[in-house]
């Protein structure tokens, strides 16, 4: 790794003046060689190529900007789903408004607990995976995040829980800088659907790393929004056994700076992930999703589906790579990243790549920015359906392609249903 | 019903002449038929009065009920009862076709002050229409047009119409593309429609349309202008001799 320029390494200095690294227990060892990746990296700067379109300033500035708390009626989503939920408040696992961490199938633990309970695997995943995901390209928020987050799961997922695991984030105070941290493990055939909803802090570093056996299946849904004044980095590190399944899918609405990350490594043959999202955004909104998906095992399926409706001077950003190793013979890589501008203000900035070493693969790529289908909309009009609406109904439509990717259709659902009202309040 | 008079429609885009001085009145209770050559200016016509953009009206009027058509936005428009068959009816990805008439509907009896529509009947109306013109399920599930063949997209625009319910209904070659019994289908649904109240402009090529929905009068568009008024036999006549004779007549 390059030498830092002082550049970073001072910004670096700032930024660790006001964190404390956890002392001892087991995890003391993996903080402690993520501090030193870190520092070996220095934090990201605007001139670093990974963060082209994306300006990192006030994600690694010392203290987060103010964001104020968001106040409206409105039913959070998923609210209707029957689930087991655990809430977290400004990064703080918060017992009293969770329900008990008790799932059949499934053990959960915080990670501050993993060493008074002796848990094996956890002690060799946390960092792991970010670890093995600063190669190529560096992360240093991601081992930021390992060596200073003080909060977050250790979910393991032994059978196929009844529920789905349901992280509900709250935002309560306004100068609130949160790090958590969570840890998955999905044993051979087990299933886990993981949801993710709420604001989760003025400003939010968040990272996942998800092992999944041979046979094992992660659904993860999530949703981002309710916090317009959101800062908020977030990194998703997924290691796939043989025949193993990851969906993932995000919709974002609101934030003015949010960048998720999405790191997914085959390691086993016949597995398949499939990562996507869906983002809207009004104003001062700055989005970027950046996926690395690296394929090192046999005939193995990624595809990646993003989707972006940008208006008012809205920013959308999709940094997203499929690496083919040689041995990744009969990899089919699919990787589709839209957006539809509402205006002439707006900007989606893309950088599909593909980087291929093996001969046997089917991979594709493609990126549209356009605006609203003149034709359809005035045959939409031509029937009755007002303009706003007409528009808004086929940005939903645009969406819904992305939101398609998610497998249970009652959670696909609630999620289209909040797009049509934010939709229609927004117009 | 509708009143066209001297209407002079050019492009937007570049200076040339489509319409070159229109006059059309349509009564009600009264079925109209256009025929012309192509590139004569019928479908600019129809798009003129349903309100699309990229033409630009130089002279003349368009009322409907009195009400001048060309101010209106094209949802207006449709709101005041205009409706148009299209002659290439648009695919939109990602909206159920289903979503797409309910929506129309409402939007339509919200425009009209009248109360919507509920889920219930509305998809007891639709399901009555849409059986009348053998439209299945399946193809109303489907997003608006996409993957259905050239004739199930003209069948799909007379459910439109059938649910609707528009006070003047022009239908742009809506018997193109369309097989003998779906012909039939389209025009029992047209004739089902047909009352003392109600309009219709039909642009056709073909008299075999016009065996099925029987007009009261026969126009002939040529070069951007209505050349000739007749009866039914007008029809029979091109159908015969083609346009030579008359466009010879008038020059
Ligand atoms: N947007 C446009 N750009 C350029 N030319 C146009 C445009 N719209 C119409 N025209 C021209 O105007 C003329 C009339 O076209 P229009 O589609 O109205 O004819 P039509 O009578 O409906 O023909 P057809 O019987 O083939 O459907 C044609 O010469 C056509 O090429
Ligand atoms: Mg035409």
């Amino acid at each position: 790794m390059a030498v830092p320029e002082r550049k970073a390494q001072e910004a670096l200095e700032a930024r660790l003046a006001g964190l404390v690294l956890p002392e001892g227990g087991c995890l003391d060892k993996p903080r402690k060689e993520a501090l030193a990746r870190l520092t070996e990296m220095g934090l990201p700067q605007r001139r670093d190529e990974y963060w082209r379109f994306t300006r990192p300033d006030t994600l690694i500035q010392p203290e987060p900007l103010p964001a104020r708390v968001f106040d409206n009626d409105e039913v959070p989503v998923f609210s209707s789903i029957d689930r087991l939920k655990i809430v977290f408040v400004d990064g703080v696992f918060d017992p009293e408004a969770s329900d008990d961490l008790e799932l059949e199938g499934v053990r959960i633990d915080r990670i501050a607990d993993i060493c008074d309970k002796d848990i094996h695997w956890a002690k060799d995943l946390y960092g792991v995976l970010e670890e093995r995901g600063q190669h190529p390209v560096a992360r240093p928020l991601a081992a930021l995040n390992t060596a200073f987050a003080r909060d977050g799961l250790a979910i393991h997922v032994t059978r196929t829980p009844s529920k789905p695991i349901s992280l509900v984030y709250v935002h309560a105070s306004e100068t609130s800088d949160a790090i958590l941290h969570h840890i998955i493990r999905v044993e051979p055939e087990a299933e886990l659907t993981l949801l993710e909803n709420g604001p989760a802090a003025a400003r939010f570093n968040k990272c996942i790393e998800v092992d999944i056996a041979d046979g094992g299946k992660l659904h993860h849904v999530r949703a981002q929004g309710r916090d317009h004044e959101r800062r908020a980095v977030t990194h998703m590190f997924s290691r796939l056994g043989a025949r193993s399944v990851y969906k993932s899918f995000t919709l974002t609405v609101n934030g003015v700076m949010t960048r998720n990350e999405q790191i997914v490594e085959f390691t086993g043959d016949d597995a398949l992930a499939h990562v996507a999202g869906a983002c809207l955004g009004d104003g001062d909104f700055h989005h970027d999703d950046t996926v690395f998906v690296t394929h090192d095992a046999l005939n193995c399926e990624s595809r990646q589906v993003f989707k972006k409706v940008l208006k008012n001077g809205a920013v959308g950003v999709f940094q997203g790579k499929i690496l083919v190793n040689q041995k990744a013979q009969k990899t089919d890589g699919y990787q589709i990243s839209q957006s539809l501008l509402l205006d002439g203000d707006s900007q989606f900035l893309a950088k599909p790549e593909l980087e291929i070493y093996a001969d046997d693969v089917a991979c594709s790529h493609g990126s549209t920015s356009g605006a609203i289908d003149e034709e359809s909309l005035f045959y939409l009009r031509s029937r009755g359906v007002p303009e706003k609406d007409a528009t808004n109904l086929l940005t939903l439509a645009f969406l819904a392609e992305a939101v398609d990717e998610i497998e249970d259709p009652k959670l696909a659902e609630d999620l289209l249903e909040r797009l049509e009202a934010w939709l229609a309040r927004r117009s | 019903m509708l009143e066209i008079k001297n209407l002079h429609v050019q492009l937007e885009e570049e200076d040339k002449q489509i319409l070159k001085g229109v006059d059309l009145t349509v009564e009600p209770g009264t079925v109209h038929a256009i025929m012309g050559p192509n590139g004569s200016g019928k479908s600019t016509l129809s798009y003129v009065l349903a309100g699309r953009d990229g033409y630009e009206v130089t002279e003349g009027t368009a009322t409907l009920d009195g009400e001048s058509l060309l101010d209106m936005e094209p949802e207006e428009r449709a709101a005041a009862g205009l409706f148009l068959a299209f002659q290439y009816p648009v695919e939109i990805p990602g909206v159920g076709n289903m979503t797409f008439l309910r929506t129309a509907v409402n939007a339509q009896r919200k425009a009209r002050g009248e109360e919507e529509l509920s889920a219930a009947d509305f998809l007891k109306l639709v399901r009555e229409r849409a059986k009348a013109l053998k439209i299945d399920a399946d193809m109303l599930k489907r997003p608006v047009n996409v993957g259905f063949s050239g004739g199930e997209k003209k069948r799909n625009e007379i459910l439109q119409m059938a649910m609707l319910e528009p006070k003047m209904c022009i239908l742009d070659e809506t018997d193109s593309g369309l097989d003998v019994d779906a012909m039939k289908l389209v025009s029992d649904g047209v004739n089902a429609l047909r009352d003392a109240g109600r309009g219709f402009l039909v642009i056709t090529h073909y008299q075999r349309l016009l065996d099925h929905i029987k007009p009261d009068v026969v126009h002939i568009m040529a070069k951007g202008r209505i050349i000739k008024t007749g009866g039914p036999e007008l029809a029979l006549e091109v159908e015969t001799n083609g346009y030579a004779d008359i466009l010879n007549e008038v020059a």
